[in-house]
């Protein structure tokens, strides 16, 4: 769907580049890239790059930048195309757990504006400078995720999760990532990451369950979880409001 | 930015940051921290660290250290411009941003959880 509309846009200077953000790198990321037989750059971010360098907090998000290298948008939530919205809820299988039945009807209402969203995305394809959609460079700064001092630190601790992780050392990790997801509590992909990681089963939802699993519950090691948190908060404060 | 020496060199730490380490100073776009002694190559870690108040966490018995992110403006970006981010596709070769100077582009970040 992302890639109709690359291709659509793409004989007009426009091009995606999608990046997979993973601490598993290419493991975790393979099978999903092949599926979607991409014909433009396909990256993997094993470090979370784009967290610390372009404030990416959840995923999808997009980041618009122009002709020169400047910012025009900073990372906001990127619906997929309006005419795709809601092609994965109808393919899903019937005989799914409860858990997911449960984390499919919070998902369904995350606030998104598809429509508004993407004719601004072509307003500025088109008009580039001109459209009322691309932001001046202050606006953009000011625009991106407010980090302070204590973020920044839990950044840091993000990484070293990510990379104990990587080097087999899971223990070690956990007190990292709990320190990464209370330093830096806006960001849902430091705490997907992290739940990511302690698989439930080895079906192919086995990372997507986010959270304690129905055998061994008293095991999660984390405070929170996708659907109590997403409860928490209120599923339509998941994501903020787009903005033109 | 992931470290397994606290000696990157210039190179490293930009790929690494976004900071690229200048005669002026260690510079992020058009912001600039002056920095003494940047002419250095490789890069004494904990000394940039401290100039530009990146935050370092050890795991020493592992080897590993995390360079977190500068903080600076309170926002995420400290400019518009955008980093050169450098990043592997599946055949591992290393991709740079600023190889699409040119067109308009949409960096789209993902998950396979």
């Amino acid at each position: 769907m992302w890639q109709a509309l690359r291709n659509e846009l793409h004989p007009k200077g426009f091009e995606l580049v999608t990046v997979g953000l993973d601490s598993q790198g290419e493991a975790g990321c393979r099978a999903f890239i092949e599926a979607a037989k991409p014909e433009q750059r396909s990256l993997i971010d094993r470090h979370h790059v784009l967290a610390e360098l372009f404030g990416v907090i959840n995923i999808p998000s997009s980041i618009w930048i122009d002709e020169n290298g400047m910012i025009v948008r900073p990372a906001e939530a990127a619906p997929a195309p309006p005419q795709a919205a809601s092609g994965m809820a109808r393919s899903l299988p019937a005989e799914l757990p409860q858990r997911f039945k449960e984390i499919m009807a919070e998902a369904a209402k995350i606030r998104k504006d598809p429509e508004g969203y993407h004719a601004a995305l072509r307003d500025w394809v088109e008009k580039g400078a001109a459209s009322r959609f691309a932001l001046k460079p202050d606006e953009v700064v000011e625009r991106s995720r407010p980090r302070d001092d204590s973020k920044a630190l839990g950044h840091a601790h993000f990484q070293l999760a990510a990379q104990l992780e990587i080097d087999g050392h899971h223990e070690a990790a956990i007190p990292h990532f709990r320190e990464a997801h209370r330093l830096v509590p806006d960001s849902w992909t430091f705490r997907r990451q992290a739940w990511s990681l302690e698989k439930v089963g080895d079906g192919p939802l086995a990372r997507f369950w986010q959270g304690p699993g129905p055998d061994a519950p008293g095991a999660w090691p984390y405070e929170g979880d996708w659907l109590s948190d997403v409860r928490a908060i209120g599923a339509e404060n998941y994501s903020e409001p787009w903005r033109p | 930015m992931l470290l397994r020496s606290l000696r990157v060199s210039k190179g490293e730490l930009e790929a690494g940051t976004g900071w690229q380490l200048k005669p002026e100073g260690a510079c992020q776009g058009e912001v600039c921290i002056p920095m003494p002694g940047s002419a250095g190559d490789p890069v004494d870690v904990e000394a940039v660290a401290k100039a530009i108040g990146m935050p370092l966490v050890a795991a020493p018995e592992h080897g590993l250290w995390a360079l977190g992110p500068a903080s600076i403006g309170s926002r995420a970006l400290a400019s518009a411009q955008a980093p050169d981010l450098r990043l592997p596709g599946l055949d591992g070769k290393e991709f740079r941003l600023s190889s699409l100077r040119g067109q308009k582009v949409l960096l789209y970040a993902w998950a396979p959880y």
